[in-house]
This record gives structure tokens, C-alpha cells and sequence, in this order.
């Protein structure tokens, strides 16, 4: 079996993450940050643990900045929602995913202003397109830091700089690229970051969360939800101070002990050699792609400008048919249709049947990127 | 009287506790992680329990990594 589909979620993970979680479950179990006994302080060691890895991943200072949430989805509902008030102006791309597109939309019926900034049809994005649609009330720049559909990266840098520039949040989705391309919150100028788990950080589902930087009022940031943090159990109202503001109720510590392991190992095998590794594969595909006559292959068309995910469509043939022909004649497993982000479609000109994608990653090998080339063709030759 | 053996620093919350317990442990100073003692606080969380003779060293060392605790107390 091939799995190309770790754009959705990556698999299989590293061993030690399930091998963390069972630990967990058998020999630790107890509730973090709640009770003051020697099960519950392990538990509340191994939930700190893992802020630690992500603070070291992203070069972040204080491990408390980090909000852990179920999800990006989740984190980036706590940005949107808790920050955007009515009469606030947000600026995000053409290219999101739903987990920012319908948050957006959503506070745009409770009367925030969104303006979408159109990519390219290769899923380019012009920053000074970004520069140009600031208004006296924008207060945030939310942008997508690599396509799921087409896997273009998004130039954070230079719109982090012009956010900064302006005096505007940004709040950027990570959700594809944290854990295989570089990111720096400091350089990058990155006010906001979700991330999530269970994809390029090979950790399991249910994990995620927010990183809040320093710039960020918290007393102007609501929260989403408020409950028991194990903290301040004196007072009934929900205390001030990261991470516990936004931190209510019992986390998944078994799932933050997996994350713990597999940014060990991300840390260990290093995000330049991860990164290297999916560039190969990326360009194996895209250029026997190209080769092959009737296949469309969409996005940048360049490795180096994208992540491991290539969307692409066999002319004369539906998506939905590739992927069941694909998983059930030649045991290669991937997505195809819109990938939660019709948005992306749009720009790319392919909605609203949506393509077939394969999301490539660590585990996979040179020799199943030509099979799965090899199948693709098989398939395209059907086509007169 | 006797001197105080240990003291505790009170934290907001416990990853706070845990923050301060991985930077003591890097200074070579010893603590502990304790229940908050009920006559110190109600909250039901955790503290960070230090030998008394090394408070000073301790309240060098935090200030030294900036990080918040509430309060230093004898016990």
C-alpha cells in the first residue's frame, strides 16, 4: 500500500509517538495541572514537555505563549474570534483552507470586514497586493503559509513585514509546513501561528494550538471558551494569564504526549533533512507528471516553491475515478475533490470537480513516487 | 527557634511550576513539585518547593530567566 494522502493527515508516524501514548495511558493516566500528586505532576511534566519542543521548534522564547487547542482549526477560531470585533477590516488570501475561510465569513455576518486578495492561477500571492488593500480599520492580515491544494508557499515574510509596518496582527496558518519549512515568529514578524499535530509534525490527531506573541492585547483577546484550568480554582472567573486563559478544561494529554515524542524526533532527524527529503520526491513527481500526456499538473510547478503536495487532474477524467481506480487497482491512497478549500479552486480554475492530490511525506520513497507515475500513466493512456 | 528548612515559590499555574522546575534543574538547584500547602493558598494546584538555604540562589536564577512566580514562602 501507498499512502500519498499526508496532506489530510500524515501516516504512518514515527514509532516513538505511539509508543509515548501507550506509556501514557498504562503507566501515567492522571489529570495534568490538577491535582498536586506524583501521577498528576508526571502528566503536567510530559503537557510541558511538549510546549517546551514546540517553543524550540519555532524559536520562541516563553513556552507559556503556546495556547495548546484540539486542532489548527480550533486555534485559528480562537484568533479570528476572540480578536476580530465589528468594524474590524481583516485581509487574507484566495487561497485559504475552510478552517480560515469559514471563521472569516462567519464574523463577516456580525459585521467584520474581509477582503480576499485573488493569487495567481499558479497559487501565487503578490504582497504589495496585500500593502495596497489597508484601510484606516484593518486590524490583521490572516494568510495560509502553504496551499493545501497546490502546496505553493505563501511569501509570509515579506507580508509579515508590511503587517508589521502597519501596526497589524498577523495571523498565520501553518497547518501544511510546521515541521518542514522553517519558521521563525520573530523574523518572520508572526503576531499569531496555528498549527496542528497530526500532519508535518507527525504527531496524532486532536493536538494543535496558537501561538500568541507578544504584540497580541490579551486583555482585548476573548475567549472561546472558559472553564477549569486547574489554576486560580478560587476565583469563578477564568484567570488572566497564558496559557491558562484559553486553556479550559482537561487537554489531551495522551495525544500532547505523542506530540511531545514526535517533535523529539522532528528536532532529532532536523526540519532542513525532512524538508530536503520531500523536495526530491516532489520533483520526481511533478516532472514525470508533466510527461505524461492528458495530466494537468497545477500550482508552481517548482519544488523549492512548494510543499510535498501536487495537485493535478487526468483530462477526460473525473478526479472521484482516479482516486477509487487509483486506491482499489493499484493500492495507492489519496484525495481528490475540493480539499475543504473551494476557495483555492476558484484561483486555480478547478472548481468545482477539484483534482486529484498527492500529499507526500517523510515515509514515503523515490520507488513509489514511479509507481505511483507509472500508475497515473497506465490510467491517462485510457483516455482517447 | 529553628530556621525554616525548605520554602516554597507559588506559581500561577502548573505549567509555571514546571517552566521553573526545568530551569532550577539546568542551575543545579534542587526542588521539588508539592501541592500547594492549604494554609499558603486554596487554589488546588501545585508549588515548586526549594531547600531554604538556596532562596537566594533561586530568586537570582529566576530573575536571571525571567519568569513570574507570585511569592517566596518559608515553610
Amino acid at each position: 500500500m501507498i499512502y500519498f494522502d499526508n496532506t489530510a493527515t500524515s501516516f504512518p508516524k514515527p514509532p516513538c509517538v505511539a509508543e509515548a501514548m501507550v506509556k501514557f495511558m498504562n503507566d501515567i493516566g492522571a489529570n495534568p495541572g490538577r491535582s498536586g500528586h506524583r501521577l498528576a505532576i508526571e502528566s503536567g511534566r510530559i503537557v510541558y514537555n511538549a510546549r517546551e519542543a514546540v517553543a524550540e521548534l519555532f524559536q520562541l522564547a516563553d513556552p507559556m505563549r503556546i495556547v495548546f487547542t484540539s486542532n489548527v482549526t480550533e486555534a485559528l477560531n480562537l484568533a479570528l474570534h476572540g480578536l476580530l470585533k465589528p468594524g474590524d477590516h481583516v485581509i487574507t488570501s484566495s487561497m485559504e483552507h475552510n478552517s480560515m475561510m469559514r471563521p472569516l465569513r462567519c464574523l463577516e455576518q456580525k459585521g467584520v470586514e474581509v477582503t480576499v486578495i485573488p493569487c495567481s492561477q499558479q497559487g501565487r500571492l503578490d504582497p504589495a497586493d496585500i500593502e495596497s488593500a489597508i484601510q484606516p480599520n484593518t486590524v490583521m492580515v490572516a494568510l495560509n503559509h502553504a496551499s493545501n491544494v497546490t502546496g505553493s508557499v505563501l511569501p509570509i515574510e515579506k507580508v509579515g513585514l508590511i503587517a508589521r509596518a502597519h501596526d497589524l496582527l498577523f495571523l498565520v496558518d501553518a497547518a501544511q509546513t510546521a515541521g518542514v519549512l522553517t519558521i521563525d515568529i520573530e523574523k518572520d514578524c508572526i503576531d499569531l501561528l496555528g498549527f496542528t499535530g497530526h500532519k508535518s509534525l507527525y504527531g496524532p490527531m486532536g493536538t494543535g494550538g496558537l501561538i500568541v506573541g507578544e504584540r497580541v492585547d490579551l486583555n482585548a483577546f476573548d475567549m472561546i471558551k472558559c472553564g477549569g484550568t486547574g489554576s486560580r480554582s478560587e476565583h469563578e472567573n477564568q484567570p488572566e494569564f497564558l496559557p491558562d486563559k484559553f486553556e479550559s478544561g482537561t487537554p489531551n494529554a495522551v495525544g500532547l504526549a505523542g506530540l511531545n515524542a514526535s517533535l523529539r524526533w522532528i528536532l532529532t532527524q532536523g526540519v532542513d533533512q525532512i524538508r530536503s527529503h520531500e523536495i526530491r520526491l516532489t520533483k520526481l513527481l511533478i516532472a514525470g507528471l508533466k510527461t505524461i500526456p492528458r495530466v494537468q499538473v497545477y500550482g508552481t510547478l517548482n519544488a523549492e516553491q512548494q510543499i510535498a503536495t501536487v495537485s493535478f487532474n487526468v483530462l477526460g477524467k473525473e478526479p472521484s475515478e482516479i482516486g477509487l481506480r487509483l486506491d482499489e487497482e493499484f493500492d495507492i491512497l489519496c484525495r481528490v475533490g475540493l480539499h475543504c478549500s473551494p476557495a483555492s479552486h476558484k484561483t486555480m480554475g478547478t472548481f468545482p470537480a477539484g483534482t486529484v492530490r498527492f500529499g507526500l511525506g517523510f515515509f514515503n520513497t523515490k520507488e513509489q513516487v514511479d509507481y505511483a507515475i507509472a500508475a497515473i500513466r497506465k490510467l491517462a493512456e485510457e483516455v482517447k | 527557634m529553628n530556621e525554616p528548612k525548605y520554602a516554597v515559590i507559588l506559581v500561577d499555574s502548573t505549567s509555571h511550576a514546571m517552566r521553573i522546575e526545568r530551569l532550577l534543574n539546568s542551575a543545579d538547584i534542587d526542588c521539588k513539585m508539592i501541592p500547594v500547602p492549604r494554609q499558603l493558598s486554596s487554589d488546588c494546584g501545585v508549588c515548586v518547593r526549594v531547600r531554604f538555604d538556596d532562596v537566594d540562589r533561586v530568586k537570582k536564577q529566576l530573575e536571571h530567566d525571567r519568569v513570574e512566580f507570585q511569592v517566596i514562602y518559608d515553610i
